[in-house]
C-alpha cells in the first residue's frame, strides 16, 4: 500500500509540475509587441479549416505585422463555445457565423457593425450578390461573407437506369420528381425503406425548400417586406403547398427522414435516388461510387416560377475589438473577401463566390457541376431568421406531429405559423 | 468528585482535539468547494431572479417557466427516466455481481470486463453505434424483429418508443457500474459471517437476506442516491442519441425525450438565455433535494446515516 | 451429492451470464467490426465487413492529432484520479469517523453540490479559467474535477464500515490521526478506492462538454472532443469508419486500466482476512 501510494503521489506531483509548466508557455507567446495577433473562430469543417489555414499563411506573408490564429470547434458545440467565451470576456476577434445567427448575435451585442471607413454600405451592396441585403439591420451591415450557397437537385444516374428511367433526364417539375422517385423507391414487405426515391426531410434543407421554393411557386410570398410577418397561411395556396410537400412522404411515400441517418448519407450510400442539397455537398458526392448529375430545382409546371434558397457563412468582428486589433481584423477581412480568394474557395470548399462580378463569369455559369447552383442564385432568396434554431425546431415539430401522430394538416400548419410569428414578434417588439 | 471532573475535562479536550483535526482535514477541500461549486451555484440562483436586460429583482423567469408546457413535459420525462432506469440498473447490477461472485476462477475476469465494457466506452462514441443499431430502416434490431415475425419499431424515431430506447442505452451502460460497486461492497463483508452462517446450516437464500443484503446496505443507499441524482440530470445520452445529424434539436422527436437538463441546455446554450436556464436549474435542484431527503429518511429506518 | 447440485446451478448461472455477455457486448463488437468496414458498408446489413478496410485507422493516425489527444486525455484523467483518491478518501474518512459540530452540514453541502447540473456551472468555470488564464491549458481541463462530491460520498459510505476498534487500537499505539487514515483506514477500503479510481478515470477520459468549452487549439483537445469533430454531419458527411476506429482505439487502454485495477480488487479480498 505504502509503495503504491508513494508511486501515485510522485506521479501526481510530477503531472502537476508538467501541467504547470505547460500553462506558462501559452502566456509567453503574447510577448512580441511589434506583431498584432488576432484570433479567427470557425466550426470544424475539414476542407474549410484547411483553406483558411492556407489563406492565413498567404496573408501573413504579405502582412508580417499581423498574426492570425485560427481555431475551430465541433459544430454541435460551436455556439456554446462562443457564448461561454463572450460571457467570460474572452472573445475572439473574428467570428465565422451562419447567416441565421446574425440577428441573434446583434441582439446579444456580440458583434459590431462594419465601419463605414472600412467598407461603406454602398460598397458592400455593389460588391456582393443581392441576397445579403436582408441582413442590413438598423441600417448597418455586420458581416462579410466569402462565399454563398444555393440549392440544386442531385440525382443518381445508376438508380435511374435500374428503375428503367432515362438517366439523362432529371425531373423538371415536382410532379415528375414524384413520379421518378416512386419508380426508384423500394420497400420491404413490412413497410421499411430499402431505397428511397427522394431524400425527403424537414430538418436539413427540406424546410428551406418548402418556405422559399414551394411556397413561392404556389404564389405565396413567405414573409412581409420587413420580415416581421409570417404570411405562409395568408392564402389557401399556402395550405396547398404545405399539403403538397408533406404528401410526398405521407401519401406518395417517396422518401423518409430516417433513411440512412441523413439524406446526404443516404444519397452517398446509393439508397436515395435524388436529394436537394447545397453546392458544399459536391466535395463529398464527387467521391461517390456511382454516376450522378446535378440540375436546377424543379418547378411547379414547365415554364413556371423558379425559386431557390440561399444561405451563407459569414465573418463578423466581435464587439469590443478596437485599436490595432480592429485595424488588423479589418485588414484580414479585406484580404479574405478578395475575388481571387473566393475563386480558390469555390475550387476547394465548393461554396459559390459571394461577389456579384464573379457570379456572372461565363465559365462558371456553364460549369456542369456548379452551373446549376450559380443559375439558382439568380432567383434565390435568403430567409431572414430572427432565431434560426427556434424557427427550425417549430417546423420540425409540426412536421413530426403529422408524420408520427397523424395530426391535421391545416391545423398544424396554422400552429407552425402562429409559433413562428410569436418568435418574430418577440424580436421585433424589442427593437 | 474531583476524579469525575478530570475525566470530563479529558473527554472534552480529546473531543476538541479530534474536532480540530477533522477541521484541519476539511479546510482545503471545503474552500475548494466553495470556489468551484457553491459560489457559482449561488450566482446561478441569483441570476434566475434577473434578466439579461436588467438586474432588478423579478419573478419573470419563473413565471415563464411554469407556463411553458415543454418544461412540464421535460419534468414528466425526467421522472419517467428515474422510475425506469434506477431500479433496473441496480437490480441488474446486483444480479451480475452475485452471479459473477459465485463463478470464481478464471472466468471472473472475463465476465467483469465484458459487463463493465459499456461503462468504459465514451458516450459520444457509443451513441453512434446505438444509432446504427436502432436505425428503423437498416438497423439490426428491426432485422431481428422481422426474423422473429414481430412488428418493427421506430425506436428513437417515434415519441412512444424514444424514451424507452434511450433508457435501454442508459441501463446497458450503467449496470456495469452498479455491478462494480456491488462487487466492491460484497468484498468488504467479512468472510467470518458466511462461515458462521454455514456452520449454523443457513440456506443460501437465508444467508443472502440476513447477511449479504444488510451488509450491502451502504452500497445500496449509495447507488440509489447517486442513481437518482444522476438520472435526474440525464443529459449526455439524450444529447448524443437525439438531435444532431437526425436533424432538429435535442430531446426530440416532439420533445418526447427531453429532460430538465436538456431543456435547460437548450434555453441556456441554444437560446443564450442563461437567466431563464438558471430558473429551471433552481427548480431541478429543489426537485433533487426533495427526492434525496426523502431517500435519506427512508433509508434511515434500516440504516443509520 | 451436495457438490453435484452446486455445479448444476453454477452451470445455469454460467449459461445466463453468457447470454448476458452476448447481449451486452454486441454494440461494442459492432463498433469494432464497423471500424474496419468501408463507408459504403454502413448502409447495408452485412454483419461482417465485406472486405477489410483499414482506411479509418489510417486516417486517424495520418490526418489527425490522435496521439496528442490520447496523451492529453491520459494526463487529465490520471491527475484527476489521483487527486480524487487522496482527497475523497481523506474527506470521506473524516466525515465518517469524526464527530464534530457541522459534520452533517458539511456532508449535506458537499452532497448538494451534486444536485447542480454541471452544464449550469460551465459559464462560471469558464469565467474563472479566463481570469486565471487557464483557458486552453491542462489546468483548465483539470480543476473542476479535482474533488468530486461523488467520490467523497462513495468513500464516506465505505469508511463507515471500517470497524472502530482497529482505529482505536492504533490510537492506543500512539499513531497520529493522519497516519491512522493512511495506514489503517485506507487499506480497509481498497476495493472502494479501486472502484473510485476506475470511475473517476473513465469519467474524465470520456468527458466531453467541458473539454470542448475550455480548449481552443487542436493540440489541447481530448479524445471525445476529437471524435466529435468527425461526427458532425454538417461537416461533409459522417466519416463512420473514422469515428468507429477512434472509438475502438479509445476503449482499449480502458480495458488495460481495468485489468490493472482488477488485481487491486482481488488484493482487497486477500486483505479482508484481517477484518472483523
Amino acid at each position: 500500500m505504502k509503495k503504491v501510494f508513494a508511486m501515485l503521489f510522485t506521479l501526481f506531483i510530477g503531472s502537476i509540475l508538467l501541467v504547470a509548466c505547460s500553462s506558462k508557455d501559452s502566456k509567453e507567446s503574447k510577448g512580441n509587441s511589434e506583431v498584432t495577433e488576432i484570433t479567427y473562430w470557425q466550426y470544424t469543417f475539414p476542407t474549410k479549416v484547411e483553406q483558411i489555414d492556407k489563406i492565413i499563411a498567404d496573408f501573413e506573408k504579405e502582412n508580417p505585422d499581423i498574426k492570425v490564429v485560427a481555431q475551430d470547434f465541433p459544430y454541435d458545440q460551436y455556439q456554446n463555445k462562443i457564448f461561454a467565451a463572450v460571457e467570460a470576456g474572452d472573445r475572439p476577434d473574428i467570428l465565422n457565423i451562419y447567416n441565421g445567427w446574425i440577428s441573434k448575435y446583434v441582439d446579444m451585442d456580440y458583434i459590431q457593425p462594419i465601419r463605414e471607413e472600412f467598407m461603406s454600405k454602398e460598397e458592400i451592396s455593389d460588391y456582393y450578390v443581392d441576397m445579403i441585403q436582408p441582413y442590413e439591420l438598423d441600417g448597418e451591415f455586420y458581416t462579410l461573407p466569402v462565399a454563398v450557397r444555393s440549392l440544386a437537385l442531385f440525382w443518381n444516374k445508376d438508380m435511374y437506369k435500374e428503375a428503367g428511367l432515362d438517366p439523362e433526364s432529371p425531373p423538371k417539375t415536382w410532379e415528375e420528381l414524384i413520379e421518378n422517385a416512386k419508380a426508384m423507391t423500394e420497400m420491404t414487405d413490412d413497410g421499411r425503406y430499402k431505397k428511397e426515391g427522394f431524400g425527403w426531410n424537414a430538418a436539413g434543407q427540406g424546410l428551406h425548400e418548402f418556405q422559399q421554393v414551394l411556397l413561392r411557386q404556389y404564389g405565396v410570398e413567405p414573409y412581409s417586406e420587413d420580415a416581421s410577418k409570417v404570411l405562409w397561411n395568408e392564402k389557401q395556396e399556402g395550405y396547398d403547398a404545405f399539403k403538397y410537400w408533406l404528401d410526398m412522404t405521407m401519401v406518395h411515400k417517396i422518401g423518409d427522414p430516417d433513411v440512412g441517418n441523413t439524406y446526404r448519407e443516404a444519397f452517398l450510400a446509393g439508397i436515395a435516388g435524388m436529394i436537394v442539397d447545397g453546392s458544399f455537398a459536391v466535395g463529398d458526392i464527387q467521391n461517390a461510387s456511382f454516376d450522378w448529375g446535378v440540375t436546377t430545382l424543379p418547378v411547379l409546371e414547365e415554364g413556371g416560377l423558379q425559386s431557390n434558397y440561399a444561405s451563407y457563412w459569414t465573418n463578423a468582428i466581435a464587439k469590443g475589438v478596437e485599436g490595432k486589433k480592429l485595424e488588423a481584423s479589418e485588414r484580414f477581412l479585406a484580404y479574405l473577401i478578395q475575388e481571387d480568394v473566393q475563386k480558390d474557395w469555390l475550387e476547394n470548399v465548393g461554396e459559390l463566390p459571394a461577389s456579384k462580378a464573379l457570379i456572372a463569369d461565363e465559365e462558371l455559369v456553364n460549369d456542369p457541376t456548379y452551373g446549376p447552383f450559380i443559375e439558382g442564385l439568380d432567383y434565390a432568396h435568403a430567409t431572414f431568421f430572427v432565431n434560426e434554431d427556434k424557427e427550425r425546431q417549430i417546423i420540425i415539430d409540426g412536421v413530426d406531429k403529422i408524420r408520427l401522430e397523424d395530426a391535421d394538416y391545416d391545423e398544424t400548419f396554422d400552429e407552425i405559423v402562429t409559433k413562428i410569428q410569436e418568435v418574430r414578434d418577440e424580436f421585433f417588439n424589442k427593437q | 468528585m474531583k476524579r469525575k471532573e478530570t475525566t470530563a475535562k479529558r473527554t472534552f479536550s480529546l473531543q476538541t482535539k479530534k474536532a480540530l483535526i477533522a477541521y484541519s482535514f476539511l479546510l482545503i477541500p471545503v474552500l475548494f468547494y466553495l470556489a468551484i461549486r457553491i459560489i457559482p451555484a449561488f450566482q446561478a440562483f441569483l441570476m434566475s431572479f434577473t434578466t439579461s436586460s436588467s438586474s432588478a429583482f423579478t419573478m419573470d423567469n419563473y413565471h415563464k417557466l411554469i407556463n411553458d408546457e415543454v418544461f412540464w413535459k421535460s419534468v414528466k420525462n425526467t421522472i419517467l427516466y428515474v422510475i425506469i432506469i434506477v431500479p433496473l440498473q441496480m437490480l441488474f447490477g446486483l444480479i451480475l455481481a452475485l452471479a459473477i461472485e459465485r463463478m470464481g476462477g478464471k472466468l471472473k475476469w472475463f465476465y467483469r470486463i465484458v459487463f463493465f465494457l459499456p461503462y468504459m466506452t465514451s458516450i459520444v462514441a457509443i451513441s453512434w453505434v446505438w444509432r446504427l443499431l436502432y436505425d428503423p430502416n437498416s438497423g439490426i434490431l428491426n432485422e431481428i424483429l422481422v426474423k422473429l415475425h414481430l412488428p418493427t419499431q421506430e425506436w428513437l424515431g417515434s415519441p412512444s418508443t424514444a424514451l424507452i430506447s434511450i433508457s435501454v442505452v442508459i441501463i446497458w451502460q450503467m449496470m456495469g457500474f452498479c455491478m462494480l460497486l456491488f462487487t466492491a461492497g460484497l468484498q468488504v463483508i467479512p468472510r467470518q459471517y458466511y462461515e458462521a452462517a454455514d456452520i449454523d446450516g443457513a440456506s443460501k437464500w437465508q444467508t443472502f437476506w440476513h447477511i449479504t443484503f444488510p451488509m450491502l446496505n451502504p452500497t445500496i443507499v449509495f447507488l440509489a442516491i447517486i442513481g437518482v441524482i444522476q438520472t435526474l440530470q440525464t443529459f449526455t445520452q439524450i444529447a448524443n442519441l437525439t438531435g444532431g445529424s437526425s436533424g432538429g434539436g435535442l430531446g426530440g422527436p416532439l420533445n418526447s425525450t427531453m429532460s430538465v437538463v436538456v431543456y435547460m441546455y437548450n434555453e441556456g446554450f441554444r437560446q443564450y438565455n442563461l437567466h431563464y436556464a438558471a430558473a429551471s436549474t433552481v427548480f431541478l435542484f429543489i426537485l433533487i433535494l426533495i427526492v434525496t431527503l426523502i431517500q435519506f429518511r427512508t433509508f434511515n429506518k434500516s440504516y443509520k446515516l | 451429492m451436495k457438490k453435484k447440485k452446486f455445479s448444476i446451478s453454477k452451470m445455469i448461472v454460467n449459461i445466463l451470464l453468457i447470454i448476458g455477455i452476448v447481449a451486452v457486448s454486441f454494440p461494442f463488437v459492432w463498433m469494432i467490426l464497423s471500424s474496419v468496414k468501408s463507408t459504403a458498408d454502413f448502409y447495408s446489413f452485412s454483419f461482417w465487413p465485406k472486405s477489410l478496410d483499414l482506411s479509418g485507422y489510417k486516417y486517424v493516425f495520418e490526418k489527425t492529432d490522435f496521439t496528442r489527444w490520447y496523451f492529453n486525455s491520459f494526463i487529465v484523467a490520471i491527475v484527476v484520479t489521483i487527486s480524487n483518491i487522496i482527497f475523497c478518501s481523506l474527506i470521506g474518512y473524516t466525515l465518517a469517523k469524526f464527530r464534530f459540530t457541522g459534520a452533517k452540514l458539511i456532508f449535506l453541502i458537499i452532497l448538494s453540490t451534486m444536485m447542480i447540473p454541471t452544464e449550469m456551472l460551465i459559464i462560471p468555470w469558464y469565467v474563472f479559467s479566463s481570469d486565471f488564464q487557464w483557458v486552453d491549458t491542462y489546468w483548465g481541463l483539470i480543476f473542476p474535477g479535482l474533488m468530486e462530491a461523488f467520490g467523497i460520498f462513495l468513500m464516506r459510505q465505505f469508511m463507515l464500515s471500517v470497524p472502530e476498534d482497529i482505529l482505536d487500537a492504533a490510537r492506543i499505539d500512539g499513531m497520529g490521526e493522519f497516519k491512522i487514515w493512511l495506514r489503517i483506514a485506507m487499506p480497509q477500503v481498497k476495493p472502494a478506492i479501486s472502484a473510485l479510481a476506475i470511475i473517476t478515470f473513465l469519467g474524465n477520459w470520456n468527458a466531453y462538454l467541458w473539454p470542448v468549452i475550455v480548449t481552443n487549439t487542436a493540440a489541447m483537445r481530448t479524445l471525445p472532443v476529437g471524435i466529435a469533430m468527425y461526427g458532425t454531419s454538417d461537416a461533409g458527411g459522417i466519416q463512420w469508419n473514422t469515428i468507429m476506429a477512434m472509438s475502438s482505439l479509445t476503449v482499449i487502454p480502458m480495458i488495460i486500466v481495468f485489468l490493472i485495477f482488477q488485481r487491486q480488487i482481488v488484493e482487497g479480498i486477500a486483505l479482508s482476512g484481517t477484518k472483523g
